[in-house]
């Protein structure tokens, strides 16, 4: 009986303390920094996503007027239960990577209500466009005609291309696959082989070695991702086949990672087209004019991407833009 | 009336003769093989050219499709070494494997590339003391395994979901969320030719262990044990045998499998993506050990039969490369054959046609019975 009593009143005293601690964390500091609530997807997705998380990390500082909190997941749910988080923090802006389109109504309804701001960076949602002031995204179909072009400018006597797609369905292989699938189709270049190597260089590899086994000829290699182009890069060195600038095979990545663009520089790649990780500074600009109670006009900016070509490109856009 | 005897004795034995190879288990994994090989033949004989050819360095290589399945399919023979005694001792599967391998890898790329995640050279020193710090971490993970399986006695495959979840952030942690690149072409080795030997090492490097897997089963008593605590744990206990012990230690077996395998993936592009290394091949790893018609339930086990399963895959992959096949059909090809071979290839479809051809054997018998 007494143990019991004891138990009870130590709960009791638990429970007290954490009551005090909820209520001191609660009060307000008003230092007259902007609380940001950033909900981004797992950093170790890719380099990519490590080069976006990285870019936010240095932007919303304390020193350049942020307190930022972070919150990382590759599932819907969660970051939803995230976003639900910070409006009870009462964050001032809600900075959103989704990782699913759909379900996002009736959180950011709720952020509204709270008058929390929500800018959505790098993905879009389907949800109305009034629950959010912006949103900054890549136009995966534009990063494709960039490429497609410059493919175009290389004015090759035939063209017959092994396209490695990424996983498909995902933004970014719908809208480079469809750029090179509309101008193949448009000037009659040959794609010798079309398949997915769901974003893994090992796939790539095997499936540009399936090409060779079969003795079928290429003369470019158009790769929805890096790792890809490095996989099929791997193929061809085992097969004695040259590549790069004035070689036997063009070579084609996306995404600029820094080793991929030092192939570039060392002329074994011919291509790199970007897709835009550094979206803070973006994001920063958005905030600053909503501060000074300015209105934004364009709902979707699209970031700026540039295509890197091995004959132009020097040590210093590796080291700016290698991520 | 000479040939008619003939026959009639010949042909018992000859269902006989049939009967007995449909029994062994290794029956169907070869019959798998040989049906996918035939059906390159007819579609494409050149399929099984094998060139002698030269790389970009110049050194001699061996290519063809062949040469890609024996190449590319090391990874999952060497894992099925493992897989197929944890299946025997604990009735259960490993789900963390590829996870273990991307932290293999990364502690691999770790030591050689440092904190700058890169590295312009990888003495062969540096890499051998690289593999070995994996061996020994991939070990400590098999035995983290082993030891929720064996003495907390949960499902094998509830106890390693959790490294099945948090494996590759470990790896991603491990090099700093960097992804480290060697520039040293020697690196290649592993995963590629060994300059002067056209074999491709990786499938050297798993004719080695599965030489080293034979003698462990030949003597020493690890494969009779596990199958032991497989069917029956406590009637093991009770024959002395320590049915905890035989678990974990298949675990560990496991782990250092994982760290091979992590090093040729690593090799084979020196570098790593963390959340693309080795993916699914867990579930591979598993498909292999059942194509082997072995039972996932755990107790018997035939290591011979799961490395064909593991080929099997390989050869399915690449064949569906090989054609023109849409990317998004890919997927449901490998399915559709998949099942096929699982039905095929399951205890209970061989206990049926073992029962189908004793049928035809008493019948045959009977037959000669009247003519007597």
């Amino acid at each position: 009986m007494k143990k019991r009593i004891l138990a009870i009143l130590m709960v009791a005293v638990v429970m007290m303390l954490g009551i005090t601690a909820c209520k001191s964390g609660d009060k307000k500091e008003d230092d007259g920094l902007i609380k940001v609530g950033i909900i981004n997807n797992d950093p170790n997705e890719s380099g990519y996503r490590t080069a976006n998380d990285r870019s936010m990390q240095e932007m919303f500082t304390e020193a350049n007027g942020y307190k930022a909190s972070y919150a990382y997941s590759l599932k819907n749910d969660e970051q939803i239960a995230a976003a639900q988080k910070f409006i009870q923090d009462e964050v001032d802006y809600l900075l959103l990577s989704a990782a699913g389109t759909s379900g996002w109504d009736t959180v950011l309804k709720d952020a509204k209500a709270a008058g929390i701001k929500v800018i959505l960076f790098d993905r879009t949602i389907d949800a109305d466009p009034s629950l959010y002031e912006a949103s900054i995204v890549s136009d995966m179909a534009k990063e494709g005609e960039t490429a497609v072009n410059w493919l175009k400018g290389q004015a090759l006597k035939e063209y017959k291309i092994i396209h490695l797609q990424g996983v498909m369905g995902s933004a970014a292989q719908i809208g480079r696959s469809g750029a090179l699938d509309a101008t193949a189709k448009e000037l009659g270049w040959t794609i010798v082989k079309q398949q997915t190597a769901e974003w893994s260089a090992e796939k790539a590899q095997q499936i540009v070695q399936s090409v060779i086994d079969s003795k079928q000829s290429f003369n470019v290699i158009y790769a929805e991702n890096d790792d890809m182009a490095k996989g099929a890069v791997a193929a061809l060195d085992a097969a004695g086949i040259s590549h790069g600038v004035g070689k036997d095979v063009i070579i084609m990545g996306f995404d600029c990672n820094k080793w991929a663009l030092e192939e570039l520089l060392a002329k074994n790649w011919n291509y790199d087209g970007q897709c835009n990780p550094f979206q803070a500074t973006y994001i920063h600009d958005i905030i600053q004019k909503l501060q000074k109670g300015e209105t934004i006009t364009e709902k979707t900016i699209i970031l700026d991407e540039k295509g890197f070509d091995a004959a132009t490109i020097t040590q210093a856009d590796v080291d700016n833009y290698g991520i | 009336m000479t040939t008619a005897d003939t026959k009639k004795k010949n042909k018992p034995n000859v269902s006989e003769l049939f009967g007995k190879i449909f029994k062994r288990q290794i029956f169907i994994p070869i019959a798998a093989v040989l049906v996918l090989l035939l059906f390159n033949l007819i579609v494409d004989p050149g399929f099984f050219s094998i060139e002698l050819t030269r790389n970009s360095a110049g050194n001699p290589v061996l290519s063809g499709n062949l040469i890609t399945i024996l190449n590319n399919g090391s990874e999952l023979a060497i894992l099925v070494l493992g897989m197929t005694l944890v299946t025997a001792a604990s009735g259960g599967q490993d789900i963390s494997v590829g996870a273990t391998i991307a932290i293999a890898g990364s502690i691999i790329l770790r030591i050689v590339c440092g904190t700058d995640a890169k590295a312009d050279s990888a003495s062969f020193g540096i890499v051998l003391v690289a593999f070995l710090v994996a061996c020994v971490a991939s070990m400590a993970f098999g035995a983290f395994n082993g030891a929720l399986v064996s003495i907390f006695k949960i499902q094998p495959m509830v106890a390693t979901l959790i490294l099945f979840t948090a494996g590759r952030s470990i790896a991603a942690w491990i090099n700093n969320n960097q992804l480290p690149t060697v520039s040293d072409p020697s690196f290649g080795y592993i995963g590629g030719f060994i300059p002067g030997i056209p074999i491709p090492t990786p499938f050297i490097i798993t004719v080695i262990c599965i030489v080293l897997m034979a003698l462990l089963l030949k003597f020493t008593n690890l494969g009779l044990y596990s199958q032991a605590v497989g069917i029956n744990e406590s009637s093991s206990k009770l024959n002395g045998i320590n049915p905890i012990f035989i678990k974990f230690l298949t675990f560990v077996i496991l782990g250092l499998c994982t760290a091979v395998c992590g090093l040729i993936k690593v090799s084979r592009v020196s570098g790593i993506t963390y959340s693309v290394i080795a993916q699914d091949i867990e579930m591979d790893a598993i498909l292999a050990v059942a194509l082997g018609g072995n039972a996932l339930g755990g107790g018997k086990f035939n290591m011979a039969a799961s490395i064909i399963g593991a080929y099997i895959i390989q050869i399915l992959t690449t064949t569906l490369y090989a054609y023109k096949i849409e990317s998004t059909a890919l997927s449901a090809y490998k399915a559709i054959v998949v099942i096929v071979l699982v039905i095929v290839s399951a205890p209970a479809v061989r206990n049926k046609t073992k029962a189908f051809f004793a049928k035809l054997k008493a019948k045959a018998a009977a037959e000669r019975k009247e003519v007597a």
